[in-house]
């Protein structure tokens, strides 16, 4: 540091840098030979984004070592923002894993919650939950049936439709919004494509949190009425994913701002102001399913990608706990699973881009229509540097890999779903997986909220009158 | 041209603490080159080594990216307003 440190008025740590003037925000020490980065090299320590609010007091965990941006390697105290003050990249909770190490072990996982909270020595929330429908330790079902029609021979399916309101979601949800009670927030926000809307919804419900969910207009009927039905003040928005995703941010920046302009803690934007502790509950993906395998990892998993965030945290789920000698130490193939009418990190891959170009999504997996993916760049690298592949499927594929699910293991997912078992089926069929590796798919939400898809795609229902001979007529059988 | 510039919490300190500033610009270029002119940090936060937007930055010409349009060479007439927003995640 070349600066000296003083405490301005506002509760904030300033220092003055190189070239005489004032920083405020987060400690940084930015690597050497970013030419960017040379003014401010002697960035800014916020003391905690609550001092400026005074009325909450951030705990503090000897688990929990701060926010650190992915891409500078600013370092920021824990506190509920999500960007880098430097260059904009995305923050990431930064543990102290000597410290998780000397507090976990398997049989203390194993004795905990039979829920996603058994994994808390891993997640930035600091005491007793305080947001919790007992998400998470969702079904791992061997698919013998899928895999034969595959010809693959080792194949599960992570079944988080079995979750409170029946997506992976809340897991993120339960996590952020735990987060949120601890920094104070009272009122509970997100920008959602379906699925986390209604998870936010519900649990916002359950922690007496005022609650606003943005989503795009043209969502499913049984989306929007899953958050409806508890009673949040829901926002549609007539726009796709992206265009709400943009007001959520500006929305976040006004309404978390005093009269004074000073920040006060008031909306917990789960996937915005706190999306590094959101982002977290992702990462019980892959310890449960660690566990469920008998304490080992898989060979290859295949998830699907919108942001691309949650393919990033099962890849650091899995590393955290080889790197804790929890699981033996192997590479884990990663695999990403997109539709085409929204596919711009499967392009990015296919063409090795070192940057993902946004498109405009025109698909029916609604909750994958992403067409600006702020972690696809790092989802494309993870699947490029694991041996992995993503790739993209049609809407036909995808209705097609909805009802294979259903008629050969019995499990009814939604549109995204259906776009990772036809990428799993296409990836079979070229020899991307190989038929003994342990492989894994990720069935993130339930197809009871998203039936618009299948209308004309399945059969109908035989309509007959209550006696014998109609059933025979239909049947087109004596008894 | 008088167009309205919308400013993300990470940057208002550069701006005098300001979420909107009102800039003279006929071109995106010519905005950043305006806020730069109040305080040369805008262009180290929003650029890249090469001149162009950060990735992880993005802006908004009238709700429609700029990506979509002529990036920084995107025209501006009286009264647009032009928001920039750090890239955010939802979604899977």
């Amino acid at each position: 540091m070349l600066c000296s440190e003083v405490l301005s008025k506002r509760g904030f740590w300033r220092q003055r840098g190189r070239n005489g003037k004032y920083f405020y925000g987060g400690a940084c020490q930015p690597p050497l030979g970013r030419k960017e980065h040379a003014l401010t090299s002697s960035a800014i320590l916020e003391t905690s984004a609550t001092a400026s609010n005074g009325h909450h007091a951030v705990k503090h965990s000897s688990r929990l070592l701060g926010l650190k941006c992915k891409e500078c390697g600013a370092k920021y105290e824990i506190a509920p923002k999500h960007v880098c003050e430097l260059c904009f990249g995305p923050l990431e909770v930064a543990y102290d894993y000597e410290a998780i190490a000397a507090q976990t072990s398997r049989e203390k996982i194993a004795r905990g919650p039979y829920s996603m909270w058994r994994y808390q020595d891993f997640l930035p929330v600091e005491g007793t939950p305080q947001v919790n429908l007992e998400a998470g330790f969702t079904p791992l079902l061997k698919c013998d049936n899928l895999a034969k029609r595959l010809g693959i021979r080792d194949l599960y399916i992570k079944n988080d439709t079995a979750n409170p309101t029946w997506s992976f979601k809340d897991r993120v949800v339960s996590t952020a919004l735990s987060r949120a009670k601890e920094f104070g927030f009272t009122t509970a926000a997100c920008a959602s494509t379906g699925n986390l809307a209604n998870s936010v919804a519900a649990h916002a419900a359950r922690a007496g949190m005022d609650c606003y969910v943005f989503i795009p207009a043209d969502l499913e009927a049984g989306k929007v009425m899953n958050s409806l039905v508890y009673n949040p003040h829901v926002v549609a928005v007539e726009g796709n994913y992206d265009q709400v995703n943009r007001l959520c941010a500006e929305v976040a920046d006004r309404v978390n701002r005093n009269a004074e302009g000073i920040h006060e803690n008031h909306w917990a934007f789960v996937n915005v102001n706190l999306r590094p502790f959101y982002s977290e509950g992702s990462k019980t993906l892959a310890y449960e399913v660690a566990e469920q395998l008998g304490w080992k990892a898989p060979d290859h998993v295949v998830i699907p990608i919108a942001s691309g965030s949650m393919l990033t945290k099962i890849y650091k789920g899995f590393n955290e706990w080889m790197d804790l000698g929890l699981i033996d130490r192997k590479v884990v193939k990663i695999s990403g699973a997109q539709a085409d009418g929204c596919s711009p990190v499967a392009q990015a891959f296919r063409e090795k881009q070192e940057f993902v170009a946004p498109v405009r999504p025109n698909t029916i997996a609604k909750s994958l229509a992403i067409g600006n993916p702020a972690d696809g760049i790092y989802a494309k690298d993870i699947a490029e540097k694991t041996g992995g592949s993503i790739d993209s499927v049609s809407d036909e594929e995808i209705i097609e890999g909805i009802k294979l699910l259903a008629e050969c293991e019995g499990v009814f997912t939604e549109t995204a779903g259906g776009v990772t078992i036809a990428n799993l089926k296409k990836m079979a069929e070229s020899g991307r997986i190989k038929p003994d590796e342990v492989t894994v798919a990720y069935i993130t939400g339930i197809g009871l909220k998203t039936q618009e898809a299948l209308t004309g795609h399945v059969g109908e229902p035989m309509l007959i009158r209550p006696n014998l001979a109609s059933f025979e007529a239909a049947w087109g059988r004596k008894i | 041209m008088s167009v309205l510039v919308r400013i993300p919490t990470p940057l208002q300190k550069l701006a005098g603490d300001k979420a909107e500033l009102n800039v003279e610009a006929t071109t995106l270029q010519q905005v950043i080159d305006q806020l730069a002119s109040q305080n040369d940090e805008f262009k180290a936060r929003l650029l890249d080594d090469s001149g162009q937007l950060r990735r992880f930055v993005n802006v908004y010409v009238n709700e429609e990216d700029v990506r979509f349009l002529q990036k920084l060479d995107t025209p501006l007439k009286d009264g647009d307003e032009v928001s920039i927003v750090p890239a955010i995640a939802g979604g899977r």
